[in-house]
């Protein structure tokens, strides 16, 4: 594997759409349910070992190369609200773009042709990695820190939270992170022989709820 | 005749229900049978539809125990399952917890309600739940869960509950809900249940949903109605208490039709 290239794929500058969103954070700052930075690590930690696990498993198992659609109709059932599985897609299709010019490859042209409204993101992700020479455990890792990531940010700009502070909150997670995602690299690899229905299915009713009020918004900061 | 088995870790018991159609807009159960912890009865049912009721006749289940429980809806039959009161989770001497399994099968022509009462997590309690639905196309399914969290006023026990629906062979719906002491961090944080003590699910199939699915919606506060991938809906829901959460349930369905 390559570090480097570890790092070009985690950045949160790479031009995959990501910085719109808030993973949920919005809907929970409106709800009062995020007021600083002791809840904002409560809702990472709860995404985190919920969406975040299952998106990471399947990442991971997309970077070993099980197959996509397969991942894809996993993810769907994983992902019970509509406004949830339109944001995986478009954040997936927006990944899709950026991947393919940055690490052209026949895997993922062939998952854009099979998709093209996009994919479940995490099922890109995988493929983005192993187009970047990267293993199931770099894709896994990607997808939690981009899990948790996206919240603390935005709640840095939704609550006018200290910029030290939400990132103290991802650094305190860290060695969860590094844990969960190796569970979900060995998730994946027990999907390589056994099939989908090892994935995880953990769910967080208030994500889901959370994401169907957030889309009947008019007006919002960020897209989910 | 009693078979339930009881190993050195607790009890093993299960009840089988097998509903198929008369023929004549009837249903008739050919199979139903329970043991122990685990008691079936009908009762009056009302038109084509045969109505079954669960009945405990242990308290439980309790750490160790292992009920299973599988329904077949068969072609013709209008089954509906309740239960005669709430399931109560209570801690064991053995320490490996509990597990509760539920198998769920309708045929083409077929139509099951399972509305069972509340599962409550009493302290100190540690039991797994697995809801296991195969459907053919042509199914009709309405299937209520909720969880309550501890008694009135009590630290919950620990519950993991995994919901699974096949739709024609095709998974529409896999979710688990783990909370309690001692699962992964933030299940009653602002992502979870955020301190609330009642959460449930309720699944809608009707093959009328491929063409015509309802739109998805906040119920509310604290519901949603979620249209699956597949002639399904799942309305999910949080709520104070057992009673609230109700209110919301039906109050969700009644705005399907």
């Amino acid at each position: 594997m390559s570090r480097a290239a570890l790092l070009v794929l985690a950045d949160g500058r790479f031009p995959a759409g990501g910085h719109a969103h808030s993973g949920g954070a919005e809907a929970a700052v409106r709800a009062g349910r995020i007021t600083d930075a002791a809840s904002l690590e409560a809702f990472c930690r709860g995404r985190l070992y919920t969406s975040g696990v299952v998106a990471a498993c399947v990442a991971a198992a997309a970077a070993l190369g099980v197959d996509p659609g397969e991942l894809d109709r996993a993810a769907d059932a994983r992902t019970p609200s509509p406004a949830l599985r339109v944001t995986a897609r478009r954040l997936g299709r927006q990944l899709m773009r950026a991947a393919r010019s940055t690490w052209p490859s026949a895997e993922l042209d062939a998952l854009a042709a099979l998709f093209p409204k996009g994919a479940h993101q995490p099922v890109v992700l995988g493929l983005a990695a192993r187009a970047a020479g990267l293993g199931a455990l770099d894709a896994a890792h990607c997808s939690l820190y981009e899990g948790v990531s996206g919240p603390a940010t935005a709640v840095v700009r939704l609550l006018g939270l200290d910029p030290f502070d939400a990132t103290a909150v991802l650094a305190r997670l860290s060695a969860e992170m590094d844990r969960v995602a190796q569970e979900a690299m060995e998730t994946g690899e027990r999907v390589v022989t056994d099939g989908v229905d090892v994935l995880p299915a953990r769910s967080a009713p208030l994500l889901e709820i959370g994401a169907e009020a957030h889309a009947a918004w008019a007006v919002r900061l960020f897209a989910s | 005749m009693d078979r339930v088995t009881t190993t050195a870790g607790g009890v093993r018991a299960s009840a089988r229900v097998l509903a198929r159609g008369d023929g004549r807009g009837g249903t008739v159960l050919p199979v139903l049978e329970g043991e122990g912890p685990l008691a079936v009865r009908r009762t009056r049912g009302s038109g084509a539809e045969a109505r079954v009721m669960l009945v405990g006749a242990m308290s439980g289940p309790l750490g160790g125990d292992h009920f299973t429980v599988a329904a077949h809806a068969a072609a013709g039959a209008r089954l509906r399952v309740g239960s005669a009161a709430a399931t109560l989770a209570l801690p064991g001497q053995d320490k490996t917890g509990a597990r509760y399994d539920v198998r769920i099968t309708v045929d083409d022509d077929a139509e099951l309600s399972w509305l069972p009462e509340q599962l409550i997590s009493a302290g100190g309690s540690d039991l797994h739940v697995t809801t296991s639905v195969e459907l053919a196309a042509g199914a009709r399914l309405l299937l209520r869960e909720e969880q309550v969290l501890g008694r009135a006023g009590e630290e919950p026990g620990r519950l993991t509950s995994r919901l699974t629906v096949r739709i024609d062979g095709r998974c529409v719906l896999d979710q688990e809900l783990a909370c309690g002491p001692g699962a992964p961090g933030g299940w009653d944080g602002p992502a979870g249940l955020a301190g609330h003590r009642a959460v449930g699910q309720l699944v809608v199939v009707r093959p009328a949903f491929a063409t015509g699915p309802p739109a998805a919606r906040v119920f509310e506060e604290g519901a949603a109605v979620l249209p699956l991938v597949g002639p399904a809906v799942l309305v999910t829901a949080v709520a104070p208490d057992a009673l609230r959460l109700r209110r919301l349930l039906d109050g969700a369905l009644a705005s399907l039709d």
